[in-house]
């Protein structure tokens, strides 16, 4: 009986600290929780190009994150990727105005949208477009007009 | 000419032959699984102990080291392209996707299958598996299905225990001795990994722990019932689940990316 005990505790024992082993990779080790987001409005804006954004990319203002890119996708009529965002409603005051640019977080960093806050009195809400978007820097292109540049100025 | 494709033929078929045999056995594991998992519960909860509980200490040390040494590779190399911060970046998909399933299962063959594989094989030799079959008792429900049980619930679990060791001892090297920032390493780590990348770790845990137990069980189950039929088993035991892991490793990863 008193080893039935001790394998019983020891089995109960390793079971627990494995689903805790479990649980931890689950929910620790996984880029989910800076930005939980129940209770939020979805936004589209259109890019001409978004480089490498990829969906669940964080969407920052201030440097904060304050929502997610839930879909990307590409319309064929007007030749444009429309990026579909999702914000925290806590933050239901920004102007309907404001600017979107996909950014890169650090030189090799991955790509997020960054808000500029415009200055109109409407703010965006449920449906409602980003207008004024600016497209992913892409660094080939950057080097080729660079080399363009040096080369004419010679 | 037909010595020489019976001499060729004969060890190929005979592969084929055991290779069918161990499926309709597995079959048959699956089909007393039920009964014994309702019925005999305290039989599965005693081999999980045997199984599980008796190997973390080893799958725990195991872990710390395989994650230091794989923090000290990967800042000593990104060390070179002054990103040393991506260092729990690259210990974590390491130990989460490849490392933590198959040296887990790998452990488990060594500390847990070879004893499934002897006691089982000993069982055979001393005919206590006939003894049960004439007392009217299946051995399938009350000897191997708790066993296999006891191995398929067990592996998944030190899977976790390993990789969550391993990271730990990750940050232990990378952290505290080497001087990568903590906000660094952790943030880096989250932003880069998916849930996604996790299941598939948990995907190959639980695929090698039916194979790496089904393996140990079907050796000492097919074992010749002499003394070194026995330890033929356990030896191969270790070995056909090492290929097994490692070949199936392979093939999970490739059909996930």
């Amino acid at each position: 009986m008193r080893q039935n005990l001790a394998v019983e505790i020891g089995t109960g024992l390793f079971v627990l600290l494995g689903i805790g082993a479990l649980f931890f990779l689950t929910t620790q080790t996984t880029g989910r929780n800076d930005f939980a987001g129940t209770d939020t409005y979805t936004v589209q804006a259109r890019f001409e190009n978004v480089g490498s954004l990829k969906t669940r990319a964080p969407v920052a203002m201030s440097g904060v994150t304050i929502g997610r890119v839930t879909n990307i996708e590409f319309d064929g009529e007007s030749l444009e990727a429309v990026v579909t965002l999702v914000i925290d409603r806590r933050f239901s005051q920004i102007p309907d105005d404001s600017d979107a640019s996909i950014l890169t977080a650090g030189l090799l960093g991955s790509q997020y949208i960054g808000l500029q806050a415009g200055g109109s009195e409407l703010y965006l809400e449920e449906g409602s477009e980003i207008l004024f978007t600016q497209s992913a820097i892409v660094l080939e292109n950057l080097i080729g007009k660079f080399l363009v540049k040096s080369g004419s100025d010679e | 000419m037909t010595r020489l494709l019976r001499e060729v033929f004969s060890p190929a078929l005979e592969f084929v032959r055991n290779f069918g045999a161990m499926v309709l056995f597995f079959v048959q594991l699956l089909r007393y699984t039920p009964w014994t998992f309702v019925r005999r519960f305290g039989l599965v909860v005693g081999q999980v102990y045997n199984a599980g509980a008796l190997s973390i200490v080893i799958i725990m040390v195991c872990g710390l080291f395989v994650g230091g040494v794989l923090g000290l590779q990967a800042f000593a190399n990104l060390e070179r392209f002054n990103a040393e911060e991506a260092t729990g970046i690259l210990a974590a998909f390491a130990l989460v996707k490849e490392i933590g399933p198959v040296i887990t299962a790998l452990l488990f063959a060594g500390r847990a299958g070879t004893a499934l594989a002897s006691e089982i094989g000993l069982m055979k030799a001393t005919d206590q598996l006939s003894a049960m079959e004439m007392m009217a008792v299946n051995p399938m429900q009350r000897v191997l299905v708790p066993r296999f049980l006891g191995g398929v619930i067990s592996v998944p679990l030190l899977t976790a225990v390993f990789t969550m060791v391993g990271l730990l001892g990750a940050h232990l090297v990378a952290v505290e001795l080497l001087g990568v920032d903590v906000g660094a390493f952790w943030q880096q780590l989250q932003q880069a990994m998916d849930v996604e990348d996790v299941y598939e770790g948990i995907i190959k845990s639980i695929v090698f722990g039916v194979v790496a137990s089904l393996l140990a069980v079907w050796e000492g189950y097919s074992a010749v019932p002499t003394a070194e039929g026995v330890g033929r088993a356990t030896t191969r035991t270790v070995v056909a689940t090492a290929i097994a892991v490692l070949i199936l490793d392979f093939m999970i990863t490739a059909s996930l990316i």
